[in-house]
């Protein structure tokens, strides 16, 4: 009997995304991604909700997580992502609903009679204990003969890349390393679900990074089914195969980091992720918009003519005409340039619309076409907004 | 397009090669809940069911009739109690003045100046808690009593300075020798708490070095200075050893309860008494507690520690104001060591260990000291043992919340309790083979009866007295420790017993050796709560003090003192050796 590693998925999971990109139901059970939903889900959350006194927590949370699936709670601070991580893992009751774990009912277990691994952002590595002893402590309590528990505690620490430094003690290890050891720690009772509680947060952003990408290689090897709390909406679009959007308590959206990039359902979602130009329109037509005086076309829009609507654009979606030519293409618009900032790689413009001055908009272009155009120079440009790239959102009254 | 056939789930809890799990039931829990009880239980048995007795014996007679308010009204028409009451007031708001204030300057000097001397001046100005205060009263005696030093002009080559010791003075001098450490001990805490940043942004907006004393420093330490203020107001209101002492005819609260109770065994009114001593201890108590609520954190992690700018004019005065101080205190201590080495203070100053053969005198000699030894030991060990159990348990606990607050709110309550109070009660509660409980007319057998007139109920009290200081730095300690530690745990199915062994007691072991040493010291030099609980087989040598200068026998009593101050402190410098070593072996981890 050995200590090999679980089983790895032949394939890592599609990244073509097949989920269309319409809205689905907020607080409702959702689909997953298409090469997992012929199996059972491993994690069931069903009509979670949690209180703290007056404060509503969580509302109604639904989410399956399949085997194997790297999932991402992802939201701003406050949007009970945390909370929900603390009571899949029983350190948090629930006020009201079940969390079932392989088919089993969990809900009302304590933590220690639960199956799952987790990864602190305080690393909460006991900073007495080396390395070693760190990793192998949860062995050791399950009376597992001591040369058994050394071949694992070496494997896992070769697993994490810290092979030979099983006998330093934390502090003389650097934040990232300390994480690696958690990590292991965590997997160490090869548990069927990794929980990270942000685990990347306290770190250096190079070390980020690297560990990030290195621990999505770890998950996909082991096949461990993973629940992952950030904020970092870079972190949740590298690392997750699905995206669980959060937002004071309900989940926004749920789906593939394509998919909640690409096709947002809701302006908090769309904002959320990456960087949105928002600009205030009515719906003229099934597929126009007026946005002041410019009438642009949205083939996306769904919503009824003569309503107020907000459509959402991302900055690297628009497309800068060199040379207009005399048929103009469709949303082809001229810009005045306010404002030039260096990124480094690119350059933001921030433009105002002809026909639409009051709402500023960004552009982002890279570096070297930003040259070929004179840009430290340059007062107007003539830009297109990709009718297919534009999102409609019907205007929420305030 | 490859589909994944589903992958076989390990059956949840047993990977391969691994035992399950699962248990049957949350065992875990069940502990949890049992210690919080018993925890709950040992405060009640120690803190609140004792005073309850006492309480109610002060509205009965000596013979036990119930006569409601009469001796309380007996208490407040009898002149001669009334005046102890202003007295002890009068003693108590004169002490804390001067503790307050020249602790307040010393420490100031430590901490915000960059005078020399600083670990010198720490050092010797912390001395006095190793010394017992009666002790300090002795040494006053010698100095400034009818045969002083002083009183006598340093045998006649100056003229004598008679400043009227017995009575008011000397027992202001002596309170002042026991309060001042605790002050500075305080105050350095409070002054130490600041931020650099502030001090920086007051010299950028302009403002004097005045202006910022009283914009910037004196709001950052105003906690710590009403904490100075209320902890010196109740030791010198409560105080025994140094009244009895150096009282004379000067009567306070605390002389007249041992008076009522050892000299006429007149219990009632002592627990009258008692209750008059309680109640502005349980006010102040309670006052500081509702304003260090309001405390809120002005450091941050982030805060940058103050550097003290050479000064040298600020620094000389500060080295020549806490010289001053130390030598008094120094000179107090000494006198007792050398008054202990002489053969007749003042006229014959021949050294000699007569004074140490503790065979002609009366108090209980070696086996007193050593009893006190072994008192102070068991006090260290089962009261650290018990204070961080406790405080682990409020602190890091699960569940049952109501019941953590109930025992964090009990383990508070011993800081208001006056040791002569609470060894007054323990008489009442303990020395009572039946118990009648109130308005019932029912009676039960008092089972812990039995330990009355052992060393049990010594170290009992004694871990009682002391408990607060213990157990808030033991919370101190166990906040520091990262919380999500019971959580990894739990995730590794270890139960929280043995991360509490394996992880957060050599965490917290520099806390629980200071703890130890707390309870050891103040065990050794405390009278209060044990002059009224100790059997006459087991004489000690805090209280064979007192009886050796009632005896007239000052020179043994000044022995005897020496004896216990070498004692604190030889084990305070054990604990300085042992913790350096400590500290080495666990570098690895504690430092990079």
């Amino acid at each position: 009997m050995t200590f090999s590693e679980q089983p790895a998925i032949a394939n890592t999971p599609s990244d073509t995304d097949t989920v269309p990109g319409v809205a689905t139901p907020l607080t409702q059970a959702v689909t997953a991604a298409v090469d997992r939903t012929t199996q059972a889900p491993y994690l069931r959350i069903e009509n979670v909700r949690k209180t703290f006194g007056k404060f509503v927590a969580l509302k109604d949370i639904y989410l399956d997580v399949y085997p194997g699936e790297f999932v991402c709670l992802l939201g701003p601070s406050g949007c009970g992502k945390t909370t929900l991580l603390r009571i899949i893992s029983g350190l948090e009751q629930q006020t009201q609903g079940r969390v079932l774990q392989g088919g089993k009912d969990v809900s009302h277990l304590p933590p220690s009679m639960r199956d799952f691994g987790i990864v602190f952002q305080s690393y909460a590595l006991f900073p007495n204990l080396s390395a070693t002893q760190n990793v192998a402590y949860g062995l050791q309590n399950q009376k597992v003969p001591k040369a058994q528990i050394e071949t694992r505690v070496s494997e896992l620490l070769d697993m994490v890349g810290l092979g030979g430094m099983g006998h330093k003690y934390p502090a003389q290890l650097s934040g990232g390393q300390q994480q690696r050891v958690a990590l292991a720690r965590a997997l160490a009772l090869s548990p069927g679900l990794l929980l990270l509680d942000e685990p990347l947060s306290a770190l250096d952003a190079q070390v980020r990074i690297r560990l990030r990408a290195e621990i999505t290689d770890l998950q996909r090897r082991l096949g461990i089914t993973t629940v992952m709390v950030t904020h970092d909406q870079a972190e949740a679009l590298a690392m997750a195969d699905r995206i669980v959007v959060m937002d004071k308590g309900y989940i926004a959206q749920v789906g593939t980091p394509h998919s909640v990039y690409q096709h947002p359902t809701s302006p908090f979602v769309a904002n959320f992720i990456g960087v949105m130009n928002f600009l205030d329109g009515v719906v003229e037509a099934d597929d126009t918009v007026r946005c002041g005086n410019i009438l642009l076309t949205a083939p996306n829009n769904t919503v009824p003519p003569g309503q107020a609507v907000v459509i959402a654009l991302r900055p690297e979606d628009m497309r800068v005409i060199d040379t207009p030519s005399a048929t103009p293409v469709p949303n082809q618009v001229k810009a005045e340039v306010l404002g030039r900032e260096f990124l480094g790689a690119g350059y933001r413009l921030d433009l105002t619309l002809e026909g639409n001055a009051r709402q500023p908009i960004a552009l982002e272009i890279s570096a070297n076409r930003a040259r070929a155009m004179g840009v430290d120079s340059l007062a107007g440009l003539t830009i297109q907004l990709p009718p297919d790239m534009i999102r409609v959102f019907p205007k929420e009254n305030p | 397009m490859t589909t994944t056939s589903p992958r076989p789930l390990a059956p949840s809890g047993t990977p391969s090669g691994l035992p399950s799990r699962t248990k049957a039931i949350d065992t875990e829990a069940w502990i949890m809940r049992i210690l919080l009880t018993l925890g709950a239980l040992w405060l009640l048995v120690g803190v609140v069911l004792p005073l309850i007795p006492m309480i109610g014996r002060s509205f009965h007679d000596t013979s036990g009739q119930w006569v409601g308010l009469g001796n309380y009204v007996q208490y407040l028409t009898t002149p001669s109690l009334v005046q102890s009451f202003l007295n002890s007031f009068g003693v108590a708001i004169a002490t804390t003045l001067l503790s307050v204030g020249l602790g307040f300057v010393y420490a100031y000097g430590l901490t915000r100046t960059a005078m020399p001397g600083k670990l010198l001046f720490r050092t010797l100005g912390l001395l006095p808690l190793y010394i017992p205060p009666l002790a300090n009263a002795i040494g006053l005696i010698f100095l400034f009593g009818n045969q002083g030093l002083v009183t006598k002009g340093l045998f006649g080559l100056l003229p004598g300075i008679d400043i009227n010791l017995y009575g008011f003075n000397g027992i202001v001098l002596g309170e002042f020798l026991y309060c001042f450490p605790q002050a500075v001990i305080i105050m350095i805490t409070a002054l130490n708490l600041t931020d650099a940043r502030l001090y920086e942004a007051a010299t950028v907006l302009g403002a004097s070095p005045v202006k910022t004393f009283f914009t910037v420093t004196l709001p950052s330490v105003k906690y710590g200075l009403i904490s100075a203020i209320f902890v010196c107001f109740i030791l010198a209101f409560t105080d025994f050893g140094v009244p009895k002492v150096v009282g004379g005819n000067f009567n306070v609260l605390a002389t007249d309860i041992y008076k009522q109770v050892i000299g006429q065994q007149n219990f009632a009114m002592g627990a009258t008494i008692s209750v008059f001593l309680l109640i502005p201890s349980v006010l102040a108590f309670v006052i500081d507690r509702l304003v260090q609520r309001r405390q809120t954190a002005l450091v941050s992690a982030k805060s940058v520690p103050l550097q003290s700018k050479p000064n040298p004019l600020l620094d000389w005065a500060m080295v020549i104001f806490c010289g001053l101080v130390t030598l008094f205190a120094v000179t107090v201590f000494a006198t007792i060591i050398l008054a202990s080495v002489v053969k007749v203070w003042p006229y014959d100053f021949s050294l000699s260990l007569k004074n140490y053969n503790f065979g002609t005198v009366g108090g209980g000699g070696y086996g007193a000291y050593w009893n006190s030894i072994r008192m102070a030991l068991y006090t260290a060990i089962f009261g650290t043992a018990i204070v961080f159990t406790g405080a682990y348990l409020v602190e890091k606990g699960r569940g049952l919340q109501w019941l953590r607050s109930v025992s964090y709110f009990l383990s508070t309550i011993p800081l208001a309790l006056p040791g002569l109070v609470l060894g007054l009660a323990y008489v009442f509660f303990f020395n009572n083979p039946i118990w009648r409980i109130p308005f019932t007319g029912m009676a039960i057998y008092n089972p812990f009866h039995g330990l009355y007139g052992t060393m049990a109920i010594l170290v009992l009290a004694n871990i009682i007295h002391f408990y607060t200081v213990c157990f808030l730095t033991a919370t101190t300690a166990l906040k520091q420790i990262d919380p999500e530690f019971e959580a990894v745990s739990a995730a590794m199915a270890v139960p929280f017993y043995k991360t509490f062994w394996r992880v957060t007691m050599p965490l917290s072991l520099p806390a629980i050796l200071e703890i130890g040493i707390y309870f050891f010291v103040n065990a050794m030099v405390t009278i209060s709560a044990i002059i009224f609980l100790y059997p006459a087989n087991l004489p000690l040598a805090a209280v064979a003090i007192i009886n050796m200068d009632d005896a007239g026998d000052t020179a043994s009593a000044a022995a005897m003192s020496t004896l216990i101050v070498l004692t604190s402190l030889g084990v305070r410098l054990a604990y300085s050796t042992l913790t350096r070593g400590l500290r080495q072996r666990s570098a690895a981890w504690l430092n990079r």
